[in-house]
């Protein structure tokens, strides 16, 4: 169960090799988190995420989970859920591409899609099934500032994320009311391997911050969370920039 | 017998979760429910004055059982009630009062169910005299997991785990209660400041034991030399012979008239009660006090709930809720207490209803609060910066000193300090085990402290 601070006992993290949700869940394993299921498909980096989170004193197993199969994921996610509540699901798993080659070669964008969007749609409503009929729960989404406008320079990736965004806004919506907390986050340009070859952006940030603000955001039950929190500003004001402007925009 | 699925919520307000609220008219209803409550179980539920999750299951059923509310029968030569769990101190002290009785124990509020004052053990300002709610229970009727009733009698594993149980042994449905005489619905009050925390303690351990009821505010902002500054109630129930012959209060001595103020909005922010705020609230507080009076009469109302004069005073929190933090030390421990005090001040968390309170002998509930000792109990808004690791600091040091959290004001408690706090838990989880062996019992509370 979550405390008076919605930090919770049990997290779901279905990417378990992202920097953010590590980052998470290293701070929620610090107040109150002693059960931590890292789903992602099996390599050695997912075995280490998981002795990284064991040496905090957390009780973590990992399982076999491929965004990009659909079918298992009710099987995947139902044997999870059949161990005990699940009081939080990260839903952190996404590829960035490379714009240049997708555009070359479109498999590779689809793949993109696929995974960032189609694969994320289905993983999201089982795990939001499952903590409906348990009655609580948080499922908090990763998106991206990339996902609220397209950009030249990256709109395979934030068409996916912009999808994905609508998708978990709207799945907020049909769950208010049935005790499950939906949370949208976007963050910036963040600071980490997915990220490495890129020229950072303006107001970059760290998954140590994401985490802080994912923290701030169960306590407060909120619906959308900007990281930096200052992107909200910004976002809003460029949302009305013209086109022709925008697309001259160095961001 | 309805069944809505709804948001609950304890009176902190703070972590809302989905149930199956279902409200039975009769015992025969309560059986059906509690027999056809599925998986996720079932947990009783009063007037939701718990603060944290006591009263709430996830996915699962809540019994609101102030639907069964009737009082069978009063033995007025004797003082003896029987009545159903889901009649509320409200309705007893209305009915008992003009028959010159009073309710044995009573909390800060009346606005609670005799159920939920045997499951959290409750206790009042007269603890240190009469112990706790369950001392004046002399039988009970339980609903267990089987969906049988039985009559549970004092000195039973059952009863013992049943008082403070936090409503996971069954569900109450009457309760035989020993109550207290009374000649008038007054109370004769003596007031006094005390000028830091161990003035405060010291005049506790003097004097406590002159009066029957005994409480003190204590103000958690001030700082330096006057840290702990506190404001001492104490009194007792005003004998008939002490008003004056031909005032109206001697003609009508069990007038009972509470007023209450229209409810604050629930929309309010969740930055309203700020440290500035609370801290001159704090101020004019004490200084409004009296330095010293005494005999001073007072309405039954305004001595005992004062804050239930003004209904759903648990929004000027704002929807971010808030936290009540309680815990006791035994005697001896004092110097716990100096430094939780100290550190809850330097925090400057804005507080303004906390309460200092020695505790008298404990009753046998295995998960009854009251110790012998001091009991602190503080309100915080959940809001606040750092609060959460800020409270698992104090529970280290409250569980270091051999005392404990009360378990019908957590929403926070790391499990892992439960069984230091409770040492009779492994015992009321066999307890459970047995009688509950399918877990139909079950709350939130108890998911989240593997009760």
């Amino acid at each position: 169960m979550k405390d008076a601070f919605g930090i919770p006992q049990s997290l779901l993290v279905l990417g378990g090799t992202s920097e953010i949700a590590l980052a998470t869940a290293r701070r929620l394993i610090a107040r109150r988190t002693r059960t931590v299921w890292l789903a992602g498909r099996p390599s050695p980096a997912l075995e280490q995420s998981a002795a990284d989170l064991r040496a905090l004193g957390a009780d973590v197993r990992t399982v076999a989970f491929d965004a990009l199969d659909p079918e298992s994921h009710e099987t995947v996610l139902g044997k999870v859920f059949a161990e005990g509540d699940i009081d939080m699901v990260l839903l952190a798993f996404g590829i960035l591409g490379d714009q240049a080659r997708d555009e070359r070669e479109p498999l590779n964008a689809v793949r993109v899609a696929q995974t960032n969007y189609t694969g994320a749609v289905s993983a999201a409503l089982v795990g939001a099934g499952a903590l409906q009929s348990q009655g609580h729960g948080s499922l908090v989404v990763l998106s991206s500032v990339a996902g609220e406008r397209a950009r030249r320079a990256n709109f395979i990736y934030g068409s996916s994320k912009a999808g994905l965004d609508t998708f978990t806004q709207g799945l907020g919506d049909a769950l208010h009311g049935t005790g499950v907390h939906v949370m949208v986050v976007r963050p910036g340009f963040v600071r980490s391997k997915m990220t490495t070859d890129l020229e950072e952006a303006p107001l970059a940030t760290t998954p140590e911050a994401v985490a802080t603000a994912i923290e701030l955001g169960l306590r407060r039950r909120s619906e959308t969370v900007w990281v930096p929190g200052r992107l909200r500003l910004v976002m809003s004001a460029l949302r009305h920039v013209p086109r022709s402007v925008f697309r001259r925009l160095p961001v | 017998m309805s069944a809505d699925t709804v948001s609950v919520s304890g009176w902190g307000r703070t972590a809302p979760t989905n149930a199956r609220l279902i409200r039975p008219r009769t015992y025969e209803e309560a059986v059906t429910a509690v027999r056809g409550c599925g998986t996720r179980g079932s947990i009783p539920r009063g007037l939701g004055r718990a603060y944290g999750d006591a009263a709430q299951n996830a996915g699962g059923t809540v019994l609101d059982m102030t639907g069964l509310d009737r009082v069978h029968a009063i033995d007025a030569d004797n003082g003896i009630v029987l009545c159903d769990a889901g009649v509320s101190l409200h309705r007893l002290i209305e009915v008992l009062l003009p028959l010159g009785w009073f309710v044995p124990v009573t909390p800060g509020t009346r606005q609670v169910t005799v159920g939920g004052a045997i499951g959290a053990d409750i206790h009042g300002k007269n603890h240190h005299v009469s112990g706790s709610f369950s001392r004046h229970v002399l039988s009970l009727e339980l609903l267990t997991a089987d969906g049988e009733i039985h009559t549970v009698g004092r000195d039973t594993p059952l009863f013992d785990a049943t008082t403070g149980g936090m409503g996971l042994t069954g569900v109450i449905l009457t309760a035989t209660l020993q109550l207290q005489p009374v000649e008038t619905s007054l109370m004769t009050v003596d007031t006094e400041r005390a000028r830091d925390l161990d003035d405060l303690m010291a005049r506790l351990t003097a004097t406590d034991d002159h009066y029957r009821y005994s409480v003190a505010w204590i103000d958690l902002l001030a700082r330096g030399t006057a840290t702990g500054r506190a404001v001492l109630t104490r009194g007792d129930h005003t004998p008939l012979e002490a008003l004056r012959e031909g005032t109206r209060a001697r003609r009508d001595p069990f007038a009972f008239h509470p007023s209450r103020l229209p409810a604050p909005p629930s929309f309010l922010p969740e930055r309203l009660l700020n440290r500035r705020g609370v801290a001159l609230f704090n101020e004019l507080w004490y200084r409004k006090a009296p330095r010293a009076r005494t005999g001073e009469l007072q309405r039954l109302a305004a001595f005992f709930h004062p804050l239930d004069g003004v209904p759903h005073w648990n929004r000027i929190y704002g929807r971010g809720g808030f936290v009540q933090y309680q815990f006791v030390v035994g005697h001896g421990q004092e110097e716990t207490l100096r430094r939780i005090v100290r550190r809850v001040s330097e925090h400057r968390c804005p507080s303004f209803l906390a309460v200092l309170k020695r505790f008298g002998d404990a009753d046998p509930g295995w998960l009854s609060f009251p110790v012998p000792g001091w009991t602190l109990a503080l309100d915080i808004p959940a809001a606040l910066p750092g609060l959460g690791a800020f409270l698992d600091a104090l529970d280290e040091d409250v569980a270091t000193a051999g005392g404990r959290v009360y378990l019908a004001k957590d929403s926070r408690l790391r499990p892992e300090l439960l069984a230091a706090m409770y040492p009779r838990l492994e015992e009321f989880r066999a307890l459970r085990a047995e009688v509950d062996p399918r877990g139909v019992f079950v709350s939130d509370l108890a998911r989240r402290l593997s009760l």
